[in-house]
């Protein structure tokens, strides 16, 4: 937003302020306040008095054909301009089809700002038609939600809603508005301040910790940088690279850390973890110090967690206190937002070089290469998205679904810069990818938009073609097509003798013609020869396009560390079984 | 161990049950919970016993903490305190044995504050180890009810409650 359009949104305010109007007016102009572009939502009984306020189209609002694909575009939306995504739902039903999008969103510490029809206050508690306990539902998967309980705290209560999801540590905030509510009249003030006395994110990191951190980063001979979703969400990047560049500390990143620090820089480590390079986890296994930012210690980065990083002291900052000591004992805690703390940090960091360290890692670089199996006349998953990469300059914002395709997107679409990788890390919901695309693409209309998506969990939101077809949204989907819910045929191949019980989808829907349904290109590639023009084609129309490629179906995604294992477990170091 | 939490809330519908479910979720136990209003309306005061080691128990504190009403979360496990809980037990009594039950309340400086033909309803105060040892006491005349508030705790001396003071309006 302009600073212009600042002004002139802070002056309608302003001008607004005593003004009596309906609650949904109200709603409205709260939004506005805060500077919503767009809602993503889907009507019904409860939310009709907010529809009808919305019907001036003050407010870019988006129909889309099932309340979870909402969530997940508020999610994407959210994730892509590092705003608020929001969307809206009716009671009931479609109140409960939001929660799959808000619990991905909360796993991942996303802000996301979800508004809920209810019945009237007089009717909560009855189990009236379409009543759902919404607020009871979403405790645990939001960081707070709401119950409106007089219309006049509602200004309020969408001043606090948005603060609480976009400050500290970041994630979905829930308001719930029963319908009677919503069509009372109020005097209309949009706080310019909120009171929140229990909520005092901390920022600024303990000088002392941070100098305590520095002196260890001098002593370390073998230093690792692991970053998460944290230096994501405090735009940190930069900050990342200029310590790993003062002194030059090999960088790793989790899913969710994707772009947060250049993947082609001579520093980076690329993934680790259960997927991750062999060489981050060879990094990781060696290190004397494990500087991690904004990361969680989540299990598929540790598997088991008394042989991860065992030689490693441990600095950890988070923004988020309750996740330090966690999982992982931290030796330097440290409590402040990534940018904040790493920019005192680097600071009082010296420049330094640990030239055996370095080799090290070079020659593992050079031994375990990421590569994979080629067969002749077949196309390997893993080419499609390096062409992809290559068609799109390493510039697209990329969404993955779940499964093997997710993988091999986070190892081989290299990207450089934050808030172009989507993936739904923590929850990790079939049904994310498509969606979240189409918010992406609403919130970037200047970047190129890629769904890669897998046959199965295209499946669970592909309704929203429809979506994409009515507001002519640029998304480019490439199914991997496999037949199988990959992800689910590797376990059973590696860890069940190939007892492919319930993961064979080789009935699947011809999708070329249901893209045509909905009225959108598609085309089918099978063949090696067919793929980069095709990649082109798609990457030069202008418009949504759906891209069918047949690939490899028992291909495999390694390295693999199985769960709860370690790297002495590690298979597939050099791409297939048996190494 | 059992450790002892102090926790002041705003006093806001559904917090009690934003905090209970929290411990529920990240698997802790709750053993008694007791909830009631401080020397300020707005506040209350939530006083919460839970099993686990110190490591458990901090980190199950610091989730708390983070719940947008939860103003303040201590552990007084480690303080100096003052813990009382309030045990109400009705126990048979005729006229056999309502004398010797007399004695024992009389020794714990507990009540007798309800006498009817077969029993009496007798009110203890006192940490836990005391309202044990009362119902210990009374088992062998036969305890018909029970009814006992959780524990509610206070540090001792004139320590202020730093959190009460920064709230200016809830
Ligand atoms: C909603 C949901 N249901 C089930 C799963 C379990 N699961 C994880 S990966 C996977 C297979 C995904 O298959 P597909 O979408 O074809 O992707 P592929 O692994 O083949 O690339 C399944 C079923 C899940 N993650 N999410
Ligand atoms: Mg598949």
């Amino acid at each position: 937003m302009s600073a212009v359009d600042l002004v002139r949104r802070e002056e309608s305010v302003k001008a607004k302020r005593g003004q009596r109007m309906k609650a949904t007016d109200a709603f409205v102009e709260c939004l506005l306040a805060e500077g919503v572009e767009v809602i993503f939502g889907y009507p019904g009984g409860a939310v009709l008095p907010i529809y009808d306020s919305l019907y001036e189209g003050k407010i870019r609002h988006i129909l889309v054909r099932h309340e979870q694909g909402a969530a997940h575009m508020a999610d994407g939306y959210a994730r892509v301009t590092g705003k608020p995504g929001v969307c809206l739902a009716t009671s009931g039903p479609g109140a409960t089809n939001l929660v799959t999008g808000l619990a991905s969103a909360w796993m991942d510490s996303i802000p996301v700002v979800a508004f809920t029809g209810n019945v009237a206050r007089s009717a909560i508690g009855t189990d009236a038609f379409q009543e759902a306990d919404i607020t009871g539902i979403t405790l645990p998967i939001t960081k707070h939600n709401f119950l409106v309980r007089n219309a006049q705290d509602l200004p309020r209560i969408i001043k606090e809603a948005f603060h609480i999801a976009s400050t500290g540590r970041p994630g979905p905030v829930l308001v719930d508005l029963p319908k009677d509510v919503s069509v009372e009249e109020i005097i209309f003030d949009y706080p310019e301040t909120v009171d929140l006395p229990g909520y005092k994110p901390t920022i600024k990191g303990h000088i002392k910790q941070i100098l305590e951190a520095a002196r260890a980063i001098a002593a370390a001979k073998r230093p690792v940088l692991y970053i998460g979703g944290g230096v994501i969400s405090s735009g940190a990047h930069e900050e990342v690279l200029a310590l790993a560049e003062k002194a030059n500390i090999p960088t790793t990143f989790t899913l969710m850390g994707i772009g947060g620090f250049p993947g082609d820089h001579p520093l980076s480590l690329g993934m680790l973890g259960m997927h991750g390079t062999v060489y981050a986890n060879y990094a990781v296994h060696e290190a004397d110090l494990l500087i991690a930012v904004g990361a969680r210690f989540d299990d598929r980065v540790t598997g088991d967690l008394k042989r991860f990083a065992p030689h490693a002291k441990v600095i950890h900052i988070d923004i988020d206190p309750a996740e330090i000591g966690k999982n992982r004992h931290a030796d330097i805690p440290i409590v402040g937002d990534c940018k904040a703390v790493l920019s005192v940090l680097v600071e009082k960091v010296r420049e330094k070089r640990e030239d055996e360290w370095l080799a090290k890692i070079a020659e593992w670089k050079r031994e375990y290469p990421l590569t994979y199996e080629e067969k002749p006349g077949v196309i390997s998953p893993q080419r499609v998205i390096q062409e992809i990469y290559e068609v799109t300059e390493g510039n697209a914002i990329c969404t993955a679904d779940v499964g093997q395709h997710q993988m091999w997107l986070a190892q081989y679409y290299i990207f450089r810069e934050p808030r172009r990788h989507l993936s739904s890390g923590g929850l990790g919901a079939m049904g994310y990818g498509f969606p979240a695309a189409i918010g992406a693409a609403v919130g970037r209309p200047d970047l190129p938009v890629w769904s890669i998506t897998g046959d199965g969990g295209f499946q669970m939101t592909s309704q929203e073609l429809a979506t994409v077809r009515k507001y002519n949204i640029p998304v480019k989907i490439a199914i991997i097509n496999n037949s199988y819910l990959g992800m689910v045929r590797q376990w059973q191949e590696l860890l069940y003798n190939r007892r492919y019980s319930a993961s064979d989808l080789h009935d699947n829907p011809d999708f070329v013609k249901l893209a045509e349904a909905y009225g959108i290109p598609g085309m089918r590639v099978s063949r090696p020869e067919e793929l980069r023009p095709a990649l082109e084609q798609a990457a030069a129309t202008e418009g949504p396009v759906l891209l069918d490629i047949h690939v490899d179906p028992e291909a495999n995604v390694f390295p693999m560390i199985p769960a709860g294992m370690s790297v002495a477990e590690m298979i597939g170091k050099k791409g297939r079984l048996g190494t | 161990m059992k450790h002892t939490l102090s926790i002041l809330v705003q006093n806001q519908a559904g917090v009690l049950s934003r905090v209970a479910a929290l411990f529920t979720r990240r698997g802790y136990n709750i053993e008694s919970i007791a909830v009631g209003t401080t020397e300020d309306p707005r506040i209350s005061r939530m006083t919460i016993v839970v099993e686990g080691d110190r490591r458990e128990v901090e980190q199950i504190t610091k989730n708390v903490h983070k719940l947008i009403e939860v103003l303040k979360v201590s552990d007084l496990t480690y303080d100096d305190m003052v813990a009382r809980e309030l045990a109400l037990i009705k126990v048979t009594a005729d006229s056999h044995n309502r004398s010797e039950i007399m004695q024992i309340v009389d020794i714990f400086r507990a009540k007798i504050v309800d006498v009817s033909e077969r029993s009496v309803i007798v009110e203890v105060t006192g940490d836990e180890g005391k309202v044990d040892a009362m119902i210990r006491m009374l088992r062998p005349h036969g305890i018909k009810e029970l009814a006992r508030t959780g524990k509610i705790a206070m540090v001792r001396g004139s320590k202020p409650e730093p959190s009460l003071r920064h709230i200016t309006s809830a």
